[in-house]
């Protein structure tokens, strides 16, 4: 686990690069301050060798939007930044959904809604399949709160608890663009026999504590992203 | 004799027993048969109840890790509805709803041309899929739901473009002594309308999707013809790249110059 210090300002500017955005607009993703604190703060991952048997593993479920994600890996140095120049270009290893064969650090290719959390749960299972080595090594879902939308989802919310998966954590960004009100989700993925439980998604210290808490059953994270900081 | 299926099962038990690397993920069905490989390793061995596109979720992530896993249903359970979960961005999406009798594929080049589709169809009581995209043609064409259009008449080859391959196949078959039809309803299929302007003995369709897609309609339409058939579409491969429409059109040979090399190739 690493404790870098969490430089919110240089996330912005590469995810900037990535998407030519402005600055400002760069600094109101949904996803970014969650992914600054796991990649800062909780996930054990060595950007020098990105496949290390022991590291935590990251899915990033909603694989639509993924500039603040690759600003945080390039900031961590799995690929250097003038790959974030090249965004969505020919040539480029960078698309518009993450590719897990092109680029160091991505888990697993997303950008369909839905998918990431059952495979999640297969990833989780295969941990523990592995034996005691596996048993304190994590694996972090980032879905968006519209994204539970998807049945695929709900089908995995009822099976993880079932499977006591205690290395899972499930990471709602919850930006209100879900137009079927869940709210409150963590009262919801409680009732299915998740330990969740709701933060602000700007409190870097509030999802610190969250995201590296321990549990023997599935974890839930909401983190609530309301305002345009 | 021991039925296919129940021996299936069983050699993936044995290979269950024997390799440390299989998993077995299941949603219900033949939960029994597989009992073996539950009592041997229930850490690889996982029935997440009614779910197939968990079933195949869970699977990746198994696969992410290095296993071989298995999994097991009736078909239309895993090959349609989980069939996304199987592929991710592939243009597999006519073929897939080709499978289903008395469906009505429409193919639009052209806003206008979606517009009148739309509305020739949509009260009709089938189930009828709009296939649109970003790629559209300079002129809308006076489409009618059902025809194939004549675009230019030749005697050595006739060439089907479907909906915005329309432009690229004229400039690529520009000089050349071709038919050019223009389809935008794929099923049902105008065999009519080809088989009366049929001119030489290839036809060559031009299509969005992958190539081969409207092979067994187009077989269907010439059975009574000695034509060679030819298709020029999206590669069956796996292509990682990224950039503008047009960029990945010279990539998968569908731009002008792409076409028309295919099409010269395919007609000698």
């Amino acid at each position: 686990m690493s404790t870098l210090t969490l430089d919110r300002d240089e996330i912005v500017r590469l995810a900037a690069l990535a998407t030519g955005d402005e600055k400002h607009e760069a600094s109101s993703y949904s996803t970014l301050d969650a992914l600054l604190v796991l990649y800062g703060r909780v996930l054990r991952v060595d950007p020098a060798d990105p496949g290390w048997e022991q590291r935590d593993r990251f899915i990033l479920s909603k694989g639509h939007g993924p500039a603040a994600y690759y600003a945080v890996l390039s900031w961590r140095g799995f690929f250097p930044e003038h790959w974030l120049s090249t965004f969505t270009r020919q040539g480029s290893r960078l698309g518009s959904h993450p590719d897990r064969l092109l680029v160091p650090g991505v888990e697993a290719s997303t950008g369909s809604l839905g998918h990431g959390l059952p495979v999640a749960v297969g990833v989780a299972l295969a941990l523990r399949a592995k034996g005691a080595k596996g048993a304190d090594q994590r694996v972090v879902v980032l879905t968006g709160d519209a994204e539970l939308n998807e049945g695929s989802n709900w089908e995995a919310i009822m099976l993880a608890p079932q499977l006591q998966l205690g290395n899972l954590t499930l990471l709602v960004i919850d930006n209100g663009s879900s137009t079927i009100d869940l709210v409150p989700i963590h009262e919801r993925l409680a009732v299915f026999g998740w330990q969740a439980e709701q933060v602000d998604g700007r409190d870097h210290a509030a999802l610190e504590a969250a995201l590296s808490a321990r549990r023997d059953s599935p974890a839930a994270v909401v983190a609530t992203v309301r305002t345009t900081p | 004799m021991i039925a296919m299926r129940a021996q299936a099962i069983d050699t993936v038990a044995e290979l269950f027993e024997d390799d440390p690397r299989v998993a077995v993920v299941l949603a219900e069905i033949s939960v029994d048969r597989f009992a073996p490989v539950f009592a041997r390793d229930p850490a690889r061995a996982v029935n997440v109840g009614i779910m197939e596109q968990t079933m195949v979720g869970v699977a990746a992530g198994y696969a992410l890790e290095g296993f071989h896993p298995v999994i097991h249903t009736i078909t239309p359970f895993v090959a349609e509805r989980a069939l996304e979960q199987l592929k991710l961005d592939f243009p597999g999406d006519v073929q897939a709803l080709l499978t289903i009798p008395a469906t009505e594929i429409l193919v639009p080049g052209a806003a206008a041309e979606a517009d009148r589709l739309v509305r020739a169809t949509y009260a009709n009581g089938h189930l009828t899929y709009l296939r649109t995209q970003l790629a559209v043609n300079r002129e809308p064409r006076d489409v009618e739901f059902g025809r194939l259009l004549v675009e230019r008449r030749g005697t050595q080859a006739t060439v089907i473009a479907v909906g915005p391959m329309l432009d690229r196949t004229l400039d690529a078959t520009a000089g050349m002594d071709v038919t050019v039809l223009y389809a935008t309803t794929l099923t049902p299929f105008d065999a009519e309308g080809l088989n009366r302007e049929l001119a030489g003995d290839d036809v060559i369709v031009v299509e969005p999707f992958y190539a081969g897609t409207l092979a067994g309609t187009l077989t269907e339409a010439l059975r009574d013809r000695p034509v060679r058939l030819h298709a020029v579409g999206v590669p069956r491969a796996v292509i990682r790249d990224y950039g503008t429409p047009a960029q990945l059109d010279v990539v998968l040979g569908l731009d002008a110059a792409g076409i028309r090399r295919q099409i010269v190739s395919a007609i000698g």
